[in-house]
């Protein structure tokens, strides 16, 4: 990294210096991004899936079958908007707005490059930024999820209480997963505001390889290599995406909580989904790739990090993301609800912890003496080991062998067949036969009747 | 946020504070009366949502950004909704029924919740009055997280730990109480289920079927075993064992 990139890098600073057009800008910006990439989105999952399972996927309308989803969200607007008669009116009319309005203020804070010079204002390429913006993102995510809820709640039927009771459940435990693979990532940047995570990643240590200054990659994906992977584990259930998209589950639930809706209410919902699902690659993007840092080999061009190119390297980093998302959607089976809660209590939240105890303890003593941290590392260890050693353990039974079992059954039982007859072998397998010892048909010491 | 902080400290609203302190302090009150006069208990918790999120926008606004945030996924995220969990599951129309039990009882509420109200607004408001924040500044220098946690993991790390263990003996608990799992070896498995089956003194074999074709229609009749005895094993446990007379058997002319 050479310091001209770096002093693209915007800081807190940088934020609220805007006039109120430039932020209008930036808002609409932010609004369009994500209703395209929903129209987008729907299209490239349609195709590649479509691609996964060797059909050609949505192809007719307009080139590549681009305008697909535009004509089917046309098609959506104009059917019919039915109300059931038991829906809680004013609740079931609120509950989808609950949904996009929360998918997408949280973009808000997602930084798309660095400092840029807008009609003569130089001003970085994010609608805003807070010293707390990661908590942004989470309590937004959070809300989003009484739209869910509510919606489930409001319709008044049996498949959508299910759909949405199952989800409050799924986001409470799998936002305390999410929460704590993010603490890793607060450890190590010293901040919450997405902007200054981004730059933390910027510069990475440098590796001699054969003779070659390579810079490593500053990415907490690397570095935190166990939080990237519970933290995107996480999301995928924040998002409701499969395998973990049990709320709206066809095979068992209908639509989940969104069985009763219809027309343009039922079309937010689906917005709010690829919203949320583009927000969460983008925050992922953020928190653990590198945000719009252009990968290790374009950086050998020097302008890689300034002006607008950022943005290419960031929407490129997104769409690999979503297209992660679509893969896992075409490859993996539904889990089943207990294991998926099983997964998210008894897995990811316990080696998260333990996880963040190991890594601030080896940040802690970063700073110290070999020996000293040679000595603390050993006491660690044996602690452990002795923790191994002392853990109490039931010794395993001897296995009774089946003559033991047959010889202690009481007088009477019922008969048994014996135990050592083999079964003739199949007349068809003839070479088999030749090879085989004759089969032991004859009242042997096991077929006596016991 | 460093401006805000300064301003803040300063004393002075700024225009957008008041605006969005007129904008929200009214919605928050909202909240709260819509809380306490919705007849439906979801509609009720969802007025206390509106109360919470308008606090947490107060809670940024008065420079501190991250108990506004943790207003926010905390109390709204994740408490409101195990409100919510649990309201869902009682069911939706389950609402309060309008019948006093007590006799005026609730103008009686009324006259002390306003009582009660004017007591503790006007004893903060007096306590407040024309009162000047100082050292805010001082307290956010590092940063508002930073100093938070800071203070939280040295001033107050005891008071931090005991509230942390009182919580996690509260949770385990709770778990305890309410949560019944058999032993791994209570349970009854596969093997098990096949040694009771063919231990001496039961009949490993189908249960023999009732003698509804034999002589009734009637599942209360037994079936007859080999050796001429009526087998109980082959009606309902409820049932009596009788066989049926003659009489009972013979036709009754009414299927003519």
């Amino acid at each position: 990294m050479s310091p001209i990139v770096l002093a693209q890098d915007p800081s807190l600073a940088d934020f609220g210096q805007d006039p109120w057009w430039l932020v209008l800008i930036k808002i609409l910006f932010a609004f369009v991004f994500a209703v395209l990439a929903t129209l987008l989105g729907v299209w490239f999952e349609r195709r590649v899936v479509a691609r996964m399972a060797v059909r050609p996927g949505p192809n007719q309308v307009g080139p590549f079958g681009l305008l697909q989803t535009l004509a089917d969200g046309l098609k959506m607007a104009f059917k019919e908007d039915i109300l059931p008669k038991s829906a809680d009116k004013v609740v079931y009319f609120f509950a989808p707005v609950i949904s996009v309005v929360c998918a997408v203020t949280a973009l808000s804070v997602i930084p798309f490059g660095p400092m840029v010079s807008i009609f003569g204002h130089q001003t970085p390429l994010q609608v805003t930024d807070v010293p707390v913006a990661v908590l942004v993102v989470l309590a937004f995510s959070s809300l989003a999820v009484y739209g869910i809820v509510l919606g489930g709640w409001a319709s008044g039927s049996t498949y959508p209480v299910l759909g949405g009771l199952r989800s409050s459940a799924q986001l409470i435990s799998y936002e305390v997963a999410l929460g704590l693979s993010i603490v890793a990532v607060f450890m190590l940047s010293g901040t919450m505001s997405t902007s200054e995570i981004v730059s933390a990643q910027g510069s990475g240590p440098e590796v001699e390889l054969f003779g070659l200054a390579v810079p490593m990659p500053g990415w907490y994906a690397i570095l935190l290599f166990p939080s990237f992977v519970i933290f995107f584990i996480s999301i995928v259930g924040e998002t409701n995406r499969a395998p973990f998209d049990l709320p709206e589950a066809e095979s068992e639930l209908v639509a989940g909580f969104m069985t009763e809706y219809s027309s343009l209410k039922f079309a937010l919902f689906m917005l709010s989904e690829y919203v949320a699902m583009v927000t969460m690659s983008a925050f992922t993007v953020t928190l653990f790739l590198g945000g719009w840092h252009a990968p290790w080999p374009i950086t050998i061009w020097e302008g890689a990090n300034s002006g607008w190119w950022p943005m290419l390297w960031f929407f490129g980093k997104v769409i690999a993301l979503v297209f992660v998302f679509v893969w896992l959607r075409g490859t993996l089976p539904r889990m089943r609800y207990d294991q998926f809660m099983r997964l998210g209590w008894k897995v990811l939240i316990p080696v998260n912890l333990v996880y963040i105890v190991g890594l601030a303890g080896f940040l802690k003593t970063q700073g110290w003496e070999r020996t000293d941290r040679l000595i603390a590392y050993g006491l660690v260890a044996g602690v452990l080991m002795l923790a191994a050693l002392f853990w109490p353990s039931r010794r395993p039974q001897p296995k009774p062998t089946v003559q033991e079992q047959v010889d202690s059954r009481p007088h009477g039982s019922f008969p048994l067949p014996p135990m050592d007859l083999q079964v003739p072998p199949s007349p068809r397998t003839k070479r088999v036969v030749a090879e085989r010892e004759p089969a032991n048909v004859a009242a042997g010491q096991d077929s006596r009747e016991v | 946020m460093t401006t805000q902080t300064a301003l803040a400290a300063s004393a002075a609203v700024s225009g957008g504070e008041a605006v969005t302190f007129w904008i929200l302090a009214p919605l928050a009150l909202l909240g709260a009366f819509g809380m306490v006069l919705a007849r439906n208990a979801v509609h009720s918790a969802l007025w206390l949502v509106l109360t919470m999120l308008s606090l947490g926008v107060f809670y940024v606004l008065q420079a501190g950004p991250f108990i506004g945030m943790t207003q926010i996924i905390v109390y709204t995220g994740a408490i409101m909704m195990l409100f919510l969990f649990v309201l869902m599951l009682v069911g939706r129309d389950a609402s309060d029924s309008l019948i006093e039990v007590l006799r005026g009882q609730r103008v009686a509420a009324i006259g002390l919740g306003i009582g009660f109200a004017v007591l503790l607004g006007s004893g903060v408001y007096r306590a407040t009055e024309g009162g000047v924040p100082v050292g805010l500044e001082q307290a956010n220098e590092i940063g508002n997280v930073h100093a938070i946690g800071r203070l939280l993991y040295t001033d107050y790390v005891f008071a931090f730990e005991l509230t942390a263990a009182l919580l996690i003996t509260a949770t385990i608990g709770g778990m305890l109480l309410a949560h019944l799992e058999r032993r791994k070896e209570d349970k009854r498995d596969q093997v098990a289920t096949m040694k009771a089956r063919f231990a001496p003194g039961n009949y490993p074999g189908p249960k023999p079927g009732p003698g509804v074709f034999a002589t009734s229609s009637s599942v209360a009749t037994p079936a007859r075993l080999p050796d001429g005895k009526l087998s109980d094993q082959s009606t309902p446990d409820i049932l009596p064992l009788r066989e049926l007379t003659a009489e009972e058997t013979t036709l009754k002319g009414t299927e003519r």
